[in-house]
């Protein structure tokens, strides 16, 4: 045993002196510094104490009075005790004065102020009071350490404030803290500098790296008029931007309000863990009492034999040591904390640690259609019937069209590509639910869906195609159909694929389109129930409908956000995509993806499974490892070093652990 | 009211034991001690003053927990 203390001893001076000498200034906090160079003291001090004998003490004893050697022994273990674990007693003295008595000062004073009394008892081994006291710090300067490093690790993923804004004032540029521009300031940003908040564009063209928002690689390019997001970084050219808001309205202030107080709402597994600290601490201290007491007293009164009461007492005090509940009330918040660091580094913003966990029961995946599975964009997909050449037809729907801001008016003029002539087209009348009339070249042209051909007395033809149909009728004469039709994300398919690999059970289509389009969409992507031709307040009471059957599953529904805030929080887990600059969808979501790719969806529930399940194995590893413990040292099997070092092991592996949610990148 | 104060503490249990002696305090609604960005948020009762209710959150954490600081 004096071996291996002597060998850990000297690996332990050895690795700190080093530590010490090639860390950089602000690599620890002040107070890390001063406890690794007490910790380092204490260990040289124990180290060189451990090459004096007994024997070479007692020599003292011929020079000066009987047992001085003993005491000079016992000096200088004291003051190396002192050194590493003054405020360690300190503490512990303060808690019992201010009658917070069960915490792990209180525990590991105890502990080693008990294994001290034994050694002075029987001139002993020192070496076990101060060694646990030494590991013991090791272990929370560790912790420290690790919890402060990846803290800030962490934050700085998630750091895209920005510091300074530019302005320019006459003729030079100059930096001022965003906070006090004022909303319609211009503001200059260079190649190479954040966007600090939301405006449009009124000078110069340029990409952005839209990355530390939505996690999408992609740059994206603006020009002037567009609108800009702040947190964006500008690569190319310089741009002059017009704000919109204030730095605090800015979608960067936001979102950074968002992600720093996502995990103070805490989760199911924490509050157990707060609890359980709570009632385990006070409960060994307590059964630590009993093994002290009980045992030697019925071995002395029922049994008839000797007490014991030096083992017994032993046996309380490693059990003392074995009791802290570190390991897991640090490696829970961090392996939350974590996970929500590293989703919102791919662009995924999970409002809470309850959320995370909710999330990863979800069994029941709710879509909304347009705008979640599909693109919200129609385009035209054939013209039927025609007979006028195509080009011609779609002339004429576009400049009927040209005064309407519908998504198909949008769409049919996108679709005709050209410049629209205002002047060719003449009273205008649009009728709503039906389509528009209105005088094209001086031909009377109609363009909308049956119902309007029927109250003009048309015969039309009914298309077999499935999709949006248009009628158009020229000088009340039938002249064709055009077929549009909502088009599929690029990655929509695979979403579902790949969120059926992600254990989800249940996946299920809402919209108020027709049941063919409907249909035809759902089996395309393997979609399992669909509703369709539902209103706004239809969607609603399907999910209603869905909770119930769900039980303990919970479910999503994924929306766009713009129109599906009800039912974005009538569900267990609201999701809104493509919510980059939309403040109601960030509001009304708990879950937000920032750019608007389905497969987004199934990451998250990846994210939040692997962080539930870090979560899950630290909680049984640690408590496991705790209990075997806490039986092997009630029957003696376990000394106070295992003990320490099982605390201190556990606490290590688990931060480690917990650490591991941090990496989402492949999942 | 709600405020969000920076606080200094060193282990999760200490965080822990400030929260509920911050919401044992007279005058504070709900308290929420967040270790890992190191932020207390506390909602304040009406009629209470924010500032000398903190003095009492800080009194009362520095019971549980000498080693713990909060910026007020």
């Amino acid at each position: 045993m004096q071996e291996i203390i002597v060998k850990l001893l000297l690996i332990v001076v050895i690795l700190i002196a080093l530590g010490l000498l090639i860390t950089k200034k602000n690599d620890m906090n002040k107070h890390q510094r001063k406890m690794l160079i007490r910790i380092l003291i204490a260990s040289s001090i124990l180290l060189v104490l451990q090459f004096i004998s007994i024997a070479t003490f007692d020599i003292l004893d011929d020079y000066l009075f009987v047992s001085s050697g003993r005491i000079l022994r016992f000096a200088l273990y004291f003051t190396d005790y002192l050194i590493i674990g003054h405020d360690i007693l300190k503490k512990a003295f303060k808690g019992i004065m201010n009658r917070q008595i069960f915490d792990e000062n209180f525990l590991m004073a105890i502990a080693t102020v008990g294994a001290m009394a034994i050694a002075i008892y029987s001139n002993g081994d020192y070496v076990e009071a101060i060694a646990v006291m030494l590991f013991y710090q090791i272990g929370e300067w560790f912790q420290s350490y690790a919890v402060g490093k990846s803290r800030k690790n962490i934050s700085e993923l998630m750091d895209i404030r920005p510091d300074y804004a530019n302005i320019e004032v006459d003729g030079k540029i100059e930096k001022v803290d965003p906070d006090e521009i004022s909303v319609g300031s211009i503001i200059v940003v260079q190649p190479g500098e954040k966007v600090p908040i939301d405006g449009i564009v009124v000078e110069g063209d340029s990409t952005l790296d839209t990355s530390a928002l939505t996690g999408e690689s992609l740059p994206r390019e603006v020009k002037v008029d567009d609108n800009i997001i702040s947190g964006c970084i500008n690569m190319s050219g310089l741009l002059k931007i017009k704000t919109t808001k204030e730095f605090g309205e800015s979608t960067v202030s936001k979102i950074l309000d968002l992600v720093e107080n996502a995990s103070s709402k805490k989760s199911k597994s924490e509050q157990f863990i707060s609890k359980f600290a709570r009632v385990y601490t006070p409960a060994v201290c307590y059964s630590a009492l009993a093994l002290a007491i009980i045992p030697p007293l019925v071995r002395l009164l029922i049994m008839g034999v000797d007490a014991q009461w030096g083992i017994w007492i032993y046996r309380a005090l490693t059990f003392l040591v074995i009791s802290c509940p570190c390991a897991l009330v640090i490696s829970i918040p961090l392996s939350f904390f974590a996970g929500i660091g590293g989703a919102s580094n791919e662009g995924i913003l999970i409002k809470g640690s309850n959320y995370l966990e909710t999330l990863s029961k979800v069994k029941t995946i709710v879509f909304d259609k347009t705008g979640t599975l599909t693109k919200g964009v129609f385009e035209v997909d054939g013209i039927h019937h025609n007979k006028l050449e195509d080009e011609k037809i779609l002339e004429f729907a576009a400049l009927a069209e040209s005064a309407s801001s519908h998504p198909i008016s949008k769409s049919l003029q996108r679709a005709y590509g050209k410049e629209i002539d205002r002047t060719r087209v003449s009273n205008i009348q649009e009728i709503s639910g039906n389509g528009v009339i209105a005088f094209v070249d001086n031909h009377k042209v109609a363009v909308g869906n049956d119902k309007l051909m029927r109250s003009l007395n048309i015969a039309y033809i009914n298309c077999h195609s499935i999709g949006t149909i248009i009628h158009i009728a020229i000088d009340d004469e039938y002249a064709g159909h055009i077929v549009i039709s909502d088009i599929l994300k690029p990655n929509t398919k695979k979403a579902i694929a790949s969120l059926k690999n992600a254990g989800i059970t249940n996946t299920v289509m809402l919209t108020g389109d027709t049941k063919k389009v409907a249909d035809k969409v759902a089996s395309d992507l393997g979609i399992t129930k669909v509703f369709s031709e539902l209103l706004p307040e239809d969607k609603v009471n399907k999910v209603e409908e869905l909770l119930k059957v769900e039980g303990k599953d919970k479910l999503a529904f994924v929306g766009d956000g713009i129109n599906d805030a009800p039912v974005l929080s009538r569900a267990d887990i609201g999701i809104a995509m493509g919510a980059m600059g939309s403040d109601a969808a960030i509001e009304a979501a708990d879950v937000v993806l920032m750019d608007d790719d389905p497969l987004k969806i199934s990451k998250a529930i990846k994210i939040s499974k692997k962080c539930l399940r870090i979560v899950y194995q630290n909680i049984v590893f640690a408590i496991a490892i705790k209990l075997i413990c806490l039986i092997l040292g009630a029957f003696g099997e376990v000394n106070m070093y295992v003990a320490i070092f099982a605390d201190v092991g556990v606490m290590i592996l688990a931060v480690l652990n917990a650490i591991r949610c941090l990496f989402v990148k492949n999942l | 009211m709600k405020k969000t104060y920076k606080i200094e503490v060193d282990c999760a249990n200490c965080a822990n034991k400030m929260e509920e002696a911050a919401n044992k305090t007279n005058g504070v609604k709900n308290a929420v001690v967040n270790f890992m960005t190191q932020k207390m948020i506390v909602e304040f009762e009406e009629g209470y003053e924010a500032k000398k209710v903190m003095e009492e959150v800080y009194n009362a954490c520095k019971k549980v927990e000498s080693d713990c600081e909060i910026e007020f």
